[in-house]
């Protein structure tokens, strides 16, 4: 666990609407099958945690622990696997670069390094000003476009290492 | 509510009189995932328009599909007259067109025709010997798969009420097991005897799973079954579930396959509205329920064991087998686990039977498998052929050969799991044995052409740093090794490598296959194996030439201005880092100190000014 993730505390006295959103959300997963031990919802509540605050620091990892009354082991153990769950804090801008095989044949590499470059941070880091994160991604299955770029939610095809500036002024 | 069998029969009945008597003609727009991505949504936007401003007597339906699987071609319309069945595909259609569309209909003039190269087996003869064949993809890109009515009116749960009603659970499993059907998830185990393993057990309490985690990177046709005909899969389930005696459902799914989670969501809404699913369905006292579970990014998890630990809540870390899900699997219960495109077969197999069935494909792998055409080929796209289709049939037939006239190198099948067959194996005739007696295997289906301009050292670092990314870490041979594996083909890559790094290479590949815990592990180094076999020649010209004979591996090129540069400086105005200088007219000099190798200055030079080497 990173250092940054211990200092961004506050979240949880911060937004109390959201807290009880959760809870109100995994309230209902519990009371909708009972046959089911709480650790089988842990994951759909990580989900939720995550849409809620952008990712999981350690504070919503305890929190979640709490009302599912698991460890707080068992939960970090799980956001640490999976590689959808983050604990650091995610820029404003999420660039992914699809690093699929077909992205990966049509030169995804070299869009990934020009990213890198020009934001001046490595693969899996946002800048300190907490506007771009930059991360390679899985198959998104658009691979008739690749290599495939994704800013948030919005799709780039065809992206040639030149596109890169053009992409990140459009973030600005 | 549909509570029998006869009643079902008269609302599909009543639905198809309805459907016809409201329209004419049917439009169709491909809004799966690709055709999100290449703007299909405004094209639908545009033709709805066109239609509203028609008003209600224009007799057409307007229908958001699936993927057709024409992904080349995206964004797709299809317009069907429902008089004559008669139907035109137009690809790459623009916004502008779309009043054309409405206007004209069949008869579209300007506008891209696309000639269906499929049949529909279950549907029709192959008359004109079309490549491929579809089962699993019959519906997807046809219906409108948020309307169950859609589904319905082409016989949809048709197979759901003949095997609660007319069958019993024995009967079920051998039928499937008659048809010879096997998982297409990548193993290829008969699916009629994993049901009746499960089937054998005397337990209360037992599960039904769909591994939706499709997470081989370059494959795509699970989501397109999911987005575009999600009831063929719950109805799948519900038989399955009867068959083994289980009651409860759960389909595993990517977090990342949003459009197919919302699919399934309501699919499932409507089959419970419709007593499809739910308590005593078609009055058989078969009871059946089904709920999504999400996945979090973790390939590992397409293999069982592991995904159970997932559904569970915990890391998605395999176990050893036995003991087999089947005999003790989710909560400890008995769970069968079958992939998307396993239980896309399910129903038309129990519609039609299994000798019709078997009289697809090849003998031991009967039917048809989905693949992902992707990489260096011209169409890129779903294809559905029969088992036993050669590699040439997909790549030089249905995907019309490769980009820009290079030439072909290879193909890899299996994802990361799989290896590299080249030119001298292309006329194989693909089913389960084949691809592994070519060390590869089927896997889920995905196919990634390469061409010269691909090293192959380099595709099997990529599959390396894949596995590397994925492995659990559970057992050491792949934890460890597998990081080993790619640690010597890094050395082979940036030129450090000898003659033992190639034989150390080998030795640690076939220990890790000997010893890794679960199916990830074991098949992990098949791409450098495979690649190794194929592609000796190419590891040998980087450790002993110190090149890259398909210019990839930076550390061994160089890139230079040779005497034919005329000074036009379209070079020096494409490079990213400025590290080319020199006058307009006068000849450029590219500073190898800054060089950062990217080629952009190679692919930008109209005069072959700048040497690779």
């Amino acid at each position: 666990m990173s250092e940054k993730t211990t200092d961004q505390a506050g979240l949880i006295m911060e937004f109390p609407e959201k807290v009880a959103e959760l809870d109100a959300f995994i309230g209902e997963l519990i009371a909708k099958d009972e046959s089911v031990p709480n650790r089988g919802h842990l994951i759909e509540s990580l989900h939720k945690a995550q849409d809620l605050f952008g990712y999981l620091p350690l504070e919503v990892q305890s929190h979640v622990a709490i009302v599912l009354g698991l460890h707080l082991t068992e939960v970090y153990g799980v956001v640490s696997f999976y590689s959808y769950f983050t604990d650091e804090r995610q820029g404003k801008y999420k660039i992914n670069v699809c690093t699929g095989t077909a992205c990966f044949v049509k030169g995804a590499g070299k869009i990934m390094e020009e990213f890198s470059r020009y934001i001046s941070i490595n693969e899996g880091e946002t800048t300190e000003d907490l506007k771009f994160s930059l991360n390679g991604l899985r198959c998104v299955g658009a691979c008739s476009f690749a290599p495939v770029v994704l800013v948030n939610d919005k799709v780039y095809g065809n992206v040639t290492p030149k596109m890169v500036p053009e992409i990140i002024h459009e973030c600005e | 509510m549909i509570k029998t069998f006869e009643e079902l029969n008269s609302y599909a009945e009543k639905v198809k009189i309805d459907k016809k008597a409201a329209a004419k003609t049917r439009i169709m727009v491909s809004l799966g995932t690709c055709g999100r991505v290449a703007g299909g949504q405004p094209v639908y936007d545009a033709i709805k328009s066109a239609v509203d401003s028609k008003g209600s007597d224009s007799s057409i339906e307007l229908i958001e599909s699936g993927c057709m699987g024409l992904c080349h071609s995206e964004p797709t319309v299809e317009v069907v007259d429902l008089e004559t069945d008669e139907s035109v595909i137009y690809g790459n259609v623009t916004v502008e067109q779309a009043d054309r569309i409405v206007n004209e209909l069949l008869n579209a003039t300007g506008l891209e025709k696309i000639e269906r190269n499929w049949y529909y087996p279950e549907l029709e003869e192959n008359t004109n010997k079309a490549l491929g064949a579809r089962i699993v993809l019959k519906n997807s890109g046809r219906i409108n798969p948020q309307n169950i009515d859609d589904y319905l009116a082409v016989d949809g749960y048709t197979a759901l009420a003949k095997t609660v009603t007319e069958l019993s659970s024995q009967e079920v499993i051998d039928l499937i097991k008659e048809s010879g059907l096997r998982g297409r998830g990548g193993g290829g185990f008969p699916t009629g005897i994993k049901w009746s393993f499960a089937a054998a057990q005397d337990k209360a309490e037992k599960f039904v799973i769909c591994n939706a985690d499709e997470g081989d990177p370059g494959a795509f046709m699970d989501r397109a079954v999911l987005e575009g005909d999600p009831h063929s899969v719950l109805e799948a389930m519900a038989i399955a579930g009867y068959a083994i005696g289980a009651n409860k459902g759960v389909i595993y799914i990517r977090a990342e396959y949003p459009l197919a989670i919302s699919r399934l969501k309501i699919a499932i809404e409507q089959a419970v509205e419709k007593g499809l699913l739910g308590d005593n369905i078609f009055g058989s006292g078969f009871d059946f329920e089904l709920e999504l579970k999400y996945g979090a990014g973790a390939f590992v998890c397409g293999e069982e064991t592991a995904l159970i630990h997932s559904i569970e809540g915990m890391r998605g870390e395999p176990t050893f087998k036995p003991p087999f899900p089947a005999v003790e699997g989710l909560w400890k219960k008995p769970t069968i686990v079958n992939n998307v495109e396993t239980y896309g077969n399910i129903p038309a197999i129990i519609r039609k039977g299994p000798k019709w069935f078997k009289n697809i494909g090849t003998e031991g792998s009967p039917g048809t498998k989905v693949f992902a055409l992707a990489g260096k080929v011209k169409k890129v796209g779903l294809t559905e052929v029969p088992m036993g289709s050669t590699l040439r049939d997909i790549i030089f037939g249905i995907g019309e050969g490769i980009v820009g006239g290079k030439e072909f190198k290879a193909v890899q099948t299996g994802g990361p799991s799989g290896g590299a067959i080249t030119a001298a194996n292309i006329d194989t005739e693909i089913d389960y044995e084949s691809l592994k007696k070519l060390g590869s295997m089927m896997g889920s289906g995905g196919m990634i052409v390469m061409d010269e301009d691909d090293c192959m050292v380099d595709i099997a670092k990529f599959f390396l740093d894949f596995t590397l990314d994925e492995s659990c870490g559970k057992c050491t041979p792949c934890r460890v090794g597998n990081k080993r594996l790619h640690e010597l083909l890094t050395k082979i890559t940036s030129g450090e490598g000898t003659m033992q790094t190639i034989q150390d290479l080998k030795d640690l590949s076939v220990a890790i296959k000997d010893t890794a815990l679960c199916g990830l592990g074991q098949t992990s180094p098949n791409p450098v194996l495979s690649t190794l076999a194929t592609f000796e020649d190419e590891y040998l010209a980087h450790v002993k030439d110190k090149k890259c004979p398909a210019g990839v591996c930076s550390n061994l090129l160089s890139f230079e201005v040779n005497d034919k540069c005329v000074g036009c400086t379209l070079c020096a105005r494409n490079c990213p880092v400025h590290c080319i200088s020199g006058e307009r007219k006068g000849a450029h000099l590219i500073d190898q100190s800054k060089c950062i190798k990217c080629g952009v200055c190679f692919d930008a030079c109209k005069f072959h000014a700048i040497d690779k080497k």
